[in-house]
């Protein structure tokens, strides 16, 4: 037998035999339980297997069945079939222990009847994962010998162990939640709770069309996503065009704005919106005084939540459309001006044709995101209730309804699925970008007359408006309270971060951000490499192999990244307060949360970059004695290194950045940035919220141009072209 | 090196629906270079990569050195490849990358070092084992891919089209070293190519295949002589492919009739009775002014000087000629009248 093999099987043997089977509530790596050890609490599974858990004994027997390979010879088809049901047994009676018993004995009265009554169970600890990655290994290492994928152990075992973790994650959250939905009062499941719930006034009411009454929350939900959508995508396509093909002079500055929302906090603009325009804010005040505007509520509600989230969400479709108008090929512009077409009739015929499904891209995108987003409907929305907030509401607070928030994110979750598809399926296959390879050295059409000024009088002052608001957040925290009393002050800094040293104990951290701000931290660092290498190695398994079943593995992996932050977070708390696996309130399940939300980006990277590697370096490498393992380690990795690169930093700042799913699982101990000021912002604590926030942005950009200058920047190509353009038309 | 012999029993390769290689039985003998040869899509490529294991086949049996391959994984095969984009790990030096194929074996630093050396010196790129890929030029490249291939002293060694990233001029030199490090070290050697020139150049033995199947296989001036399809004919060299009428057939001897003048000839391809056809090389035809001999009438198309020949075009009663003159001296015009001349031992039989 191969070491591998024997090495899997001392890693099983640990779990089992030696170290603690059930989840330590300090954690595994404080290591204080092996101060304080007892048997009863950090005992291996073998322990209890011999004392009142008799359940977990079975699991000793594929555990060590694979052994009797050692002593006899066998056929290649023995040996894959022992690996197979080994694995198998072992794997699927583990799965059946965990859910079958749980926090309060068996969890079905039928086992009850048939087996008697039995102890409790808790949430599996170390143990249990080494004992289950080796039956994992078992089940894949079988499959394998059978020939399965040329027989590559390594390709074999990524792929089962990519779908075993998403559907764990992913996939069993959801469903879970859906049983949920159709749990009634007293705790039945009933189809008639689930209609009660679902067919209801609250959710799809029309009184908004009759009276001043609000109308349903899934038409607030919709009016408000299609309205971000259209405006954003409006603008983001001007934003495209000022900087693609015009000589607009500052448009690095305008470049550097659409960076800046992928690093804000997503109901930081909300807030800014709120000291700019809210009834004591900066603008009311002055038109007020100015022009006896009299000061308003408008920004609570629908026009305020649109106004927030266009401003958040430009930016996001301005990278679609951008990308989308700078791989036109200028050839084509120059083929229809030699057909005698005037400017007007190039942008109609040529251009706007092409760039098309982009917008529709585009709008899809913001769409999505609009339906998605939290934070600033919670700030903004006043009276307007959308359903991230409501299912927020139904299990936060006095009304505590959990099936009522499964029944919320049902619909929510479907709404955006079918944006989801309508992106991915019909789109996919309309886009008329294609990248050649070969150079193209012509030169774009100019913009006709009506469409630059378009661009100069709308687009420009908005992007100035963004400006205005980043440059509110970086500088709004040094004034003592907004619209009330302009001073200058540091008190919310102090506030905020303050460090004070002591004699005794030295350094002390009194700031009131300290906590939350070192977790967020913490969290963000340690969540961004297994998203890399998950996102990474799930795109190596999409490019370079064929297997059953590829289709749905991709949608799958996807999947996670369109499902809105808010049902995450909901149906993580449903699933993962019980054992089996019980992680509620601890610092993996943040963990946990962003690696499977943030992973399908380093998909996307990785595929990216993998599609433009030549398969014949894989293929090269093979012929040349390495295995796949090997390849992917001295040929693939190396080469992807941008796409690693971006993906540790989109992950670090998305777990900085996020609100929406980890506001359900931050606890006392682990509270994170973005939930603690949101609590500050409940309190109307505007200076310390901004000041938060001003740190937040401060500190990911400093790791971003840190980042950038370690790793470089990628030149690309036609960037510099309208330089060229004008120097050719001035001699 | 060692050398082996590859056998290809009914190889089929279907993708999805289509079929790559359609039942295809042949054996590549030990130590030669046989040419696959062929248009694109004729499934020339995939039977390399089956060979190298990177396609497994859907139904048949590979043989390589007698032993049988089919399901091995490519890691796991005794072969190496050059392929057309050369596939030089970008990341690494020419060092690096001659010496990967030895260090994934985990073969020592002393020895996979002097193995590395030795096999740079013999590809004639002594000195630049510190370079990266992107500081050579393309005909280094290749020498480097090359390298890279037969230091791990493979019984097979591939290569797919190499020379179609090289400028014309450097083709014929680096097919030429190709050539001559094949025979020194007398690996068995399949090579892929569209170009029929460099295959009859290069080739012990080749293999002409045409939709997924075989076309002729045999040495290269068997071929080019004896062509037995029209496809071989026109895919080999030039030819004319004539329509004609058999008088009398006798085995291996024929009387055939082309327009009114008959022409014994001897063959051992076997006419096709209903179509007979023939091939008579452009080259191998004579234009005259006037004719004792039932000679066929013709009348000039079109002619161009290219250089070393004069190429005419020659409307027939029965079908237009294509016709190369060395002699330069004396220029038929466009519409002259002229006979066209061959010998009986010019016309070919062809099967079909």
């Amino acid at each position: 037998m191969r070491k591998i093999v024997i090495g899997w099987i001392f890693i099983g043997s640990l779990g089992v035999f030696i170290l603690p089977w059930y989840m330590i509530n300090d954690g595994f790596f404080s290591f204080s339980w092996l101060f304080e050890y007892e048997l009863e609490n950090y005992g291996p599974s073998i322990f209890f297997a011999l004392s009142e858990k008799k359940w977990l004994l079975p699991l000793v027997g594929p555990l060590i069945f694979p052994i009797i390979l050692l002593f006899f010879k066998s056929s290649r088809r023995t040996y894959s079939n022992i690996f197979l049901i080994s694995g198998i047994l072992g794997f699927v009676y583990f799965f059946l222990q965990g859910y079958a018993i749980g926090i309060r004995g068996w969890n079905y009265q039928i086992f009850e009847t048939l087996f008697g009554e039995v102890d409790r169970q808790f949430g599996i600890g170390i143990g249990a994962v080494l004992t289950i990655s080796t039956f994992i290994f078992y089940l894949t290492h079988g499959l394998a010998s059978r020939g399965w994928l040329n027989g590559d152990n390594f390709i074999v075992g990524s792929i089962w162990v990519v779908i075993i973790l998403v559907s764990i994650f992913v996939f069993i959250p959801i469903l879970n939640m859906f049983v949920r939905a159709f749990i009634g009062s007293e705790g039945i499941h009933t189809l008639a709770s689930f209609s009660d719930r679902f067919i209801n006034k609250g959710l799809w009411g029309l009184d908004c069309v009759f009276s001043n009454v609000n109308c349903g929350v899934v038409w607030n939900t919709l009016t408000m996503g299609i309205l971000t959508a259209f405006s954003s995508t409006f603008l983001g396509l001007g934003f495209a065009l000022l900087i693609a093909r015009t000589n607009f002079k500052f448009k690095k500055l305008f470049k550097v704005l659409s960076v800046l929302p992928i690093i804000t906090p997503p109901f930081v603009i909300g807030l800014a919106i709120i000291i700019l325009f809210g009834r004591s804010g900066a603008v009311s005040t002055f038109l007020e005084w100015g022009f006896e505007v009299e000061r308003s509520r408008w920004i609570y509600g629908l026009s305020g939540i649109w106004f927030a989230q266009t401003l958040a969400f430009t930016p996001i479709t301005f990278l679609v459309l951008i990308g989308v108008i700078e791989s036109i090929s200028p050839s084509m512009e120059e083929a229809s001006q030699t057909l005698r077409a005037s400017k007007w009739q190039v942008f109609k015929t040529v251009t706007f044709p092409l760039i098309r499904p982009g917008l529709a891209n585009a709008f899809l995108l913001g769409f999505i995101e609009s339906l998605a987003d939290f934070g600033n409907p919670l700030v903004l929305g006043g009276d307007y209730n959308v359903l991230s907030t409501e299912i927020f509401f139904a299990v936060v607070g006095a009304q505590y309804d959990e099936s009522k928030a499964a029944v919320l994110a049902i619909i929510l979750l479907s709404m955006v699925l079918i944006a989801f598809y309508v992106q991915n399926q019909w789109l996919g296959k309309k886009s008329y970008v294609s990248i050649t390879g070969k150079g193209d050295s012509g030169f774009y059409a100019e913009l006709p007359k009506s469409v630059k000024n378009f661009i100069y009088f709308v687009v420009v002052p908005w992007g100035l408006l963004t400006l205005i608001i980043y440059l509110m957040i970086m500088f709004g925290g040094f004034v003592e309270m907004w619209g009330v009393d302009h001073n200058f002050t540091l008190k919310h800094y102090i506030n905020a971060f303050s460090v004070t040293f002591d004699e005794k104990i030295g350094l002390h951290w009194t700031g009131t951000a300290w906590n939350s701000f070192s977790n967020t931290f913490w969290v963000a660092v340690l969540a961004a490499p297994p998203t890399a290498a998950f996102g990474i190695l799930t795109a190596y398994l999409l490019t370079r192999h064929n297997f059953m079943g590829k289709r749905a593995f991709e949608f799958g992996t996807m999947l996670s990244f369109a499902i809105p932050g808010t049902i995450i977070g909901i149906s993580y708390i449903f699933t993962f307060n019980t054992p089996p696996i019980e992680i509620t309130g601890t610092g993996i399940i943040l963990i946990i949360a962003f690696v499977f939300r943030n992973m399908p980006v380093g998909v996307r990277a990785g595929i990216a970059s993998m599609n433009q590697l030549d398969p014949h370096l894989d293929e090269a490498s093979a012929t040349l004695n390495a295995s796949s393992y090997q390849t992917f380690k001295n040929i693939i990795l190396p080469l992807l290194k941008p796409a690693i690169i971006a993906s540790l930093v989109f992950s670090f700042v998305r777990a900085m950045t996020a609100i929406s799913a980890v506001i359900f699982l931050v606890s006392a101990r682990y509270d994170l940035a973005t939930s603690y000021i949101l609590g500050r912002l409940e309190n109307n604590d505007y200076g310390l919220a901004i000041v938060y926030s001003s740190a937040l942005i401060v500190v990911m950009l400093i790791t971003i141009v840190v980042i950038q200058l370690i790793v470089g920047r990628r030149k690309l190509g036609r960037r510099d072209q309208y330089v060229d353009l004008m120097q050719g038309n001035s001699g | 090196m060692k050398k082996a012999k590859v056998e290809f029993k009914n190889i089929t390769k279907k993708f999805n629906n289509t079929v790559a290689v359609n039942n295809v039985s042949c054996t590549f003998e030990p130590g030669t270079l046989t040419t696959l040869l062929g248009p694109s899509g004729c499934g020339k490529t995939t039977s390399l990569r089956i060979i190298a294991g990177l396609e497994r086949a859907t139904s048949g049996q590979i043989l390589i050195d007698g032993e049988d391959v089919t399901i091995l994984p490519a890691t796991e095969r005794d072969v190496s490849m050059v392929f057309q984009s050369y596939a030089l790990f970008p990341h690494m030096s020419v060092m690096e990358n001659v010496s990967y194929g030895l260090r994934m074996i985990n073969k020592n630093k002393e020895e996979y070092t002097e193995k590395t050396f030795n096999t740079l010196e013999l590809v004639g790129l002594k000195g630049y084992q510190d370079r990266m890929p992107s500081e050579l030029s393309g005909g280094q490249q290749q020498r480097v891919a090359v390298a890279r291939a037969i230091v791990l002293e493979p019984k097979v060694l591939l290569f797919d089209e190499p020379l179609s990233n090289l400028d014309s001029k450097l083709r014929r030199q680096v097919r030429e070293d190709i050539r001559f490090l094949q025979q020194s070290l007398s690996v068995t050697t399949i090579y892929v190519t569209h170009d029929q020139e460099e295959a009859l150049a290069i080739s012990d033995n080749i293999i002409v295949m045409k939709n997924a199947v075989i076309a002729q296989q045999g040495a290269p001036r068997d071929l080019y002589n004896y062509p037995n399809n029209k496809f071989v004919a026109n895919f080999i060299g030039d030819s004319n492919i004539i329509k004609v009428s058999i008088v009398s057939h006798q085995e291996d001897n024929y009387e055939i009739k082309i327009d009114k003048k008959v022409f014994k000839i001897k063959s051992s391809i076997q006419a096709n009775k209903d179509e007979p056809h023939v091939s008579i090389r452009p080259d191998k035809i004579n234009i005259l002014k006037t004719s004792k001999d039932n000679d066929l009438e013709g009348q000039i198309d079109s002619n161009s000087f290219v250089g070393g020949s004069i190429q005419y075009k020659v409307k027939t009663s029965i079908g237009e000629f294509y016709v190369i003159i060395y002699d330069t001296s004396n220029v038929f015009k466009k519409n002259e009248k002229i006979f066209l001349n061959f010998d009986s031992e010019n016309i070919k039989i062809i099967s079909d």
